[in-house]
């Protein structure tokens, strides 16, 4: 608190000295019958001045920057549909660099040039239907090249996806990623939010886990029966808001324990079994090169985006919503290693919609392997989203390439 | 009351001091109001801005500012909480979009020139004007509250997606924050649409004779425009922000879907967050040009006074606004391209929002053409007119990058998207007003502003500001994703980028807390004018428009005696044929001399 008076009063009295300071120069111009409203020649030259000196300096700065940083950007892009972004950005940054240069340097060096000058009278050019029809039917061209090439990139990027991608869920929530490889049958089981528990964390439909979880509600229910009874039975200050709590609790658990029923009811049979070959990770993305996915996304809470900065690639995950997108690794994450000389460099999926605190710790780091690779890391890492406790045998010589890959994974 | 009735209540009736400068219903104390409520609004909203830059440029090290404004609780040991981090974020971007450059750009300036550029002895109506600014007043207050409460103010970002601003499971900020925020917003809005109805009305009907629409300088097109916007978009959000009110107490469903929160799981079915981004949008795109327009408003008359040049290709300017406005409002899916939208939808948007380029090049062509052959003054509006349309240019450019749905996907929500709106939006508004109020100061106050100082506060704005926002793009192509308290994540993936982030993140703090400190120069220089300045002539900057005819102190009424009446266009200045080098609207035209424009 001392400290804070003392820094006020050391405000305050700055700003007094500065006040008084500024007195002294009011009085003194005054003396000399100066106008505040007249620019003396000598002000304005100086300004003009500056103009050209700010110009240079703004050129300068960004050449500098580009000369000091252009690498230090995002590394090459290591996805087929990326590369044709990456081609579309150098388009984009051609003409945006013209206009940028060509337009900031007749706007600084017109402001340098044409300062004022007492003998001088300023030409009277109102308009020219010739030179605005110019400008405004050069800039609609290149405008017209640029929807042009941004839409054929766009509609690549967002086709269908071919009938060879694999399928692959990217659940988001609060503050992580969880990938579901939709297994053998490359079908995702469907899944229900309803359903999330400690057991079924992306509440995936099968017949266990619909019972499990009717099971787990009759349970709740049950819990907050019993509490209801001891509010009853202790009738304390707190008992009636407690009561209504606890019955609201009852009611909406039994509410969503019919929905589950009724969801069961309209399931056919052959759609619990969907869900069988599925399995998750939670600790890396392990995507093939020269594969293509096909991404499906869904979140539990709040609106994510599963942003793969490398890949070019971004969609939101959004609650009660399945997104997709698609895309084709084209280097393994040691290619790209060797491509950027980073021997540290790791391919990485970010959260990039604010989500809450955490937000900025939300991530799953991402590696391109060969397909024996991915069969490796899959047997040692991977967890079947049913029964996923049972142990699997390794196939012999696939412990090593998952050693290697695990020696590589990213810390955290 | 009678024009002549009004003249007479000016000089006859003294006021007490309430209803002069309190509960005033005279338009040009109310935008006087409008502003100095406006720059409280800036200094908190820059500061804050401060505080979470040392974060950025410093992050996780100890700094005592940060102990010093936060305290304990959001800045333990001199570090920032995450979860005020994001509030500052939040705060920031609301008070700067919405109080300072929506609030405080269009309730100033409108109040202070519509009546008198356009020739009438108020606003249409003084009471809906007042009560406009008394709503500012309270909504800016509750903002400012927000920033005290115990789980701290609103943290979802300016754009306040749902779910995560619905519940407080979700995250703490979005209990009571929010709910100041929301009401906040709302009695904000109301307000603006007050005080926009009341332009429209005061435009269309109040002009004095002579005064076509053909004859209105730029900046009442620029505000009339502005408020068509404001009251077409505006509404839109109140009903999203009233939907999500009912979310959030009634347990309604329109933006929330299958949802858990926490531990929490929720009944609402059926509703969808993105439909909350479609009706957010729908005002946040028009938006932009809420806070833009009046800034090039301003900036065109200041251009052409100070470059003693008509304004270039005057109806192409209006057509240039006129055709922004009507795009802004079919554009907004660009913010939306990655949210899961039919793709065909996002190409439809692409379209449109690139066409928005082609007006915005007019207008920087036609700013460039004035300058050209000017014979230009330097005060220091001019320079910031000089400043705003190089940022118009600069953040106007990477829009079209943005624009470009197949790019966006890559850069969205990093922050060369923060780069770009900063840079087009807020510098462009920011250094609009700044020129404004040099500019308008001896009408406001009837005294001037030191003009060596307003000098220095440019150049350190102008390099400070771009050094901020410069190096931010880079950030932003090398794929940083905004609003992350800190960039250790790249510590597991890409150190060289990581290098880059910290290296620029320091930049970029150094220029933010310089080109911070320059603006008390302007705040210095601004109080210690009203009560000290030189006495301001009527006509300080040979000006053309009807406002340098008043008399310098003000009255009720604007105009001793009969409201001027206007014979020309605003920009007769260095017309072949004159003495002086500009012609003030009411002069009749001379002999044989023919109207231009």
């Amino acid at each position: 608190m001392g400290m804070k008076l003392i820094v006020l009063v050391v405000i305050v009295l700055a700003v007094i000295a500065v006040a008084q300071l500024m007195r002294v120069y009011e009085l003194s111009s005054k003396l000399k019958g100066h106008k505040e409203e007249d620019i003396d020649l000598k002000t304005n030259n100086i300004n003009a001045g500056l103009m050209l000196v700010f110009l240079a300096f703004f050129f300068g700065s960004l050449i500098y920057m580009l000369a000091k940083y252009g690498n230090g950007m995002l590394p090459e892009a290591a996805s087929e549909h990326g590369v044709s972004v990456d081609n579309l950005f150098l388009l984009n940054w051609v003409i945006v660099f013209a206009v940028f240069f060509a337009c900031n340097f007749l706007l600084f060096y017109f402001a340098y040039k044409y300062s004022y000058h007492p003998d001088r009278k300023a030409y009277y050019f109102p308009h020219d239907n010739k030179l605005e029809l110019i400008w405004t039917i050069v800039p609609a061209v290149a405008l017209a090249f640029i929807i042009t090439f941004g839409l054929i990139t766009w509609v690549k990027i967002t086709g269908a996806a071919s009938d060879d991608a694999v399928v692959v869920e990217i659940y988001a929530k609060q503050f992580d990623f969880t990938a579901r490889y939709s297994g053998e049958d490359n079908k995702l089981g469907y899944a229900d939010y309803k359903l999330v528990n400690g057991d079924n964390p992306l509440g995936v439909i099968t017949q266990e886990f619909i019972d499990g979880r009717v099971v787990e509600i009759d349970e709740l229910i049950k819990g907050n029966q019993a509490k209801l009874n001891d509010v009853d039975s202790s009738r304390g200050i707190l008992s009636a808001a407690s009561e209504i709590k606890y019955q609201a609790e009852i009611e909406k658990m039994g509410r969503i324990k019919e929905r589950i029923i009724s969801m069961k009811a309209t399931m056919g049979d052959s759609a619990y079994s969907i869900a069988n070959d599925d399995f998750t990770a939670k600790t890396m993305l392990f995507l093939i090169k020269d594969q293509e996915y096909q991404f499906i996304f869904r979140s539990q809470d709040v609106i994510h985006s599963a942003y793969f900065p490398h890949f070019r690639a971004q969609m939101n995950c959004v609650p009660g919503m399945r997104t997709k997108l698609k895309f084709k690794p084209i280097f393994t994450t040691a290619e790209m290693r060797e491509r950027t000389g980073n021997k540290d460099f790791n391919f990485i999926l970010l959260c990039n919609k604010i989500c809450g605190k955490s937000h900025s710790q939300m991530n799953m780091p991402v590696w391109v392997g060969t397909a024996d690779e991915f069969k490796a890391w899959k047997e040692a890492s991977a967890k079947m989203v049913v029964g996923g406790d049972e142990e699997e045998e390794v196939e012999e010589g696939a412990e090593e390439i998952v050693e290697n890959v695990e020696v590589l994974e990213p810390q955290h | 009351m009678s024009a002549a009735a009004a003249h007479d209540h000016g000089h006859h009736h003294k006021e007490s001091f309430i209803t002069k400068y309190i509960f005033s219903q005279d338009h040009k104390m109310i935008g006087k109001q409008f502003l100095v409520t406006a720059i409280v609004m800036a200094v908190v909203a820059v500061l804050l801005s401060v505080l979470f830059r040392i974060q950025l440029g410093w992050p996780g090290e100890s700094n005592s500012a940060l102990s010093f404004f936060l305290g304990d609780t959001w800045a333990p040991d001199g570090v920032l909480d995450r979860g005020m981090y994001l509030g500052l974020v939040t705060i920031h971007g609301t008070i700067m979009v919405f109080f300072v450059l929506t609030g405080g750009l269009s309730g100033t300036f409108s109040n202070l020139l519509i009546p008198l550029q356009i020739g009438a002895r108020d606003m249409a109506s003084g009471l809906l004007n007042m009560i406009s600014y008394w709503l500012f007043f309270i909504s800016s207050v509750i903002m400012l509250y927000s920033l005290f409460v115990e789980t701290g103010p609103a943290g979802g970002g300016w754009t306040i997606y749902p779910p995560l601003s619905i519940y407080e499971e979700a995250t703490p900020s979005s209990g009571l924050g929010m709910t100041l925020w929301l009401t906040s917003m709302t009695i904000f809005i109301a307000s603006s649409l007050l005080g926009s109805l009341n332009y429209i009305v005061t435009v269309l009907n109040l002009r004095t004779k002579g005064m076509k629409m053909t004859r209105l300088p730029l900046t009442i097109w620029a505000f009339f425009v502005t408020a068509v916007i404001g009251v077409l978009s505006f509404p839109v959000l109140v009903s999203a922000v009233v939907l999500m009110l009912m979310d959030r107490t009634m347990g309604t469903s329109f933006y929330v879907n299958d949802t858990i929160v926490g531990s929490e799981i929720l009944e609402q079915s059926g509703g969808s967050p993105i439909l909350f981004e479609h009706l957010f949008w729908f005002l946040g795109h028009p938006e932009v040009y809420i806070v833009l327009l009046p800034a090039l408003g301003l900036t065109s008359e200041i251009v052409s006074t100070n470059s003693r040049k008509p304004i270039f290709g005057y109806k192409a300017m209006i057509l240039s606004i006129l055709a922004i406005a009507f795009l802004s409002f079919i554009v907004w899916g660009h913010h939306m391209f990655i949210t899961g939208m039919n793709p065909f939808l996002g190409g439809v948007f692409v379209f449109t929002t690139l066409l928005i380029a082609i007006p915005s090049a007019v207008k920087v062509f036609n700013y460039i053409t004035t300058l050209w052959k000017g014979n230009i003054k330097y005060t220091p509006a001019m320079l910031f007119s000089v400043g705003l349309v190089s940022s118009f240019i600069t953040g106007g450019i990477t829009g079209v990058i943005l624009a470009d749905s197949a790019l966006d996907i890559a850069v969205h929500d990093t922050y060369f998207v923060v780069a770009h709106f900063h840079v087009v939006m807020g510098l462009s508004a920011i250094f609009g007003m700044f020129a404004g109020v040099y500019h308008w100061f001896p009408k406001m106050y009837g005294k001037m502003m030191n003009a060596k100082l307003g000098m220095v506060h440019f150049w350190l704005t102008l390099v400070s500001a771009y050094g901020v926002f410069f190096p931010m793009h880079f950030v932003g192509i090398g794929g940083a994703p905004r609003r992350y308290y800190d960039y250790s994540v790249y510590e597991s993936f890409d150190t060289n980028q990581l290098e880059m982030i910290i290296d620029l993140n320091e930049i970029i703090s150094v220029f933010a807390i310089i080109g911070a400190l320059a603006q008390a120069i302007f705040i210095f220089n601004f109080f210690y004018s009203i009560r000290r300045g030189q006495r301001a002539p009527q006509n300080p900057w040979l000006g053309n428009t009807l406002e340098w005819t008043t008399p310098v102190d003000h009255m009720h009424g604007n105009w001793p005696g009969e409201i001027p009446t206007v014979h020309r266009w605003p920009y007769d200045y260095s017309k072949p044929g004159m003495e002086e080098d500009y012609c003030p609207q009411n002069v009749p035209l001379m002999e044989g001399e023919e109207e231009e424009h």
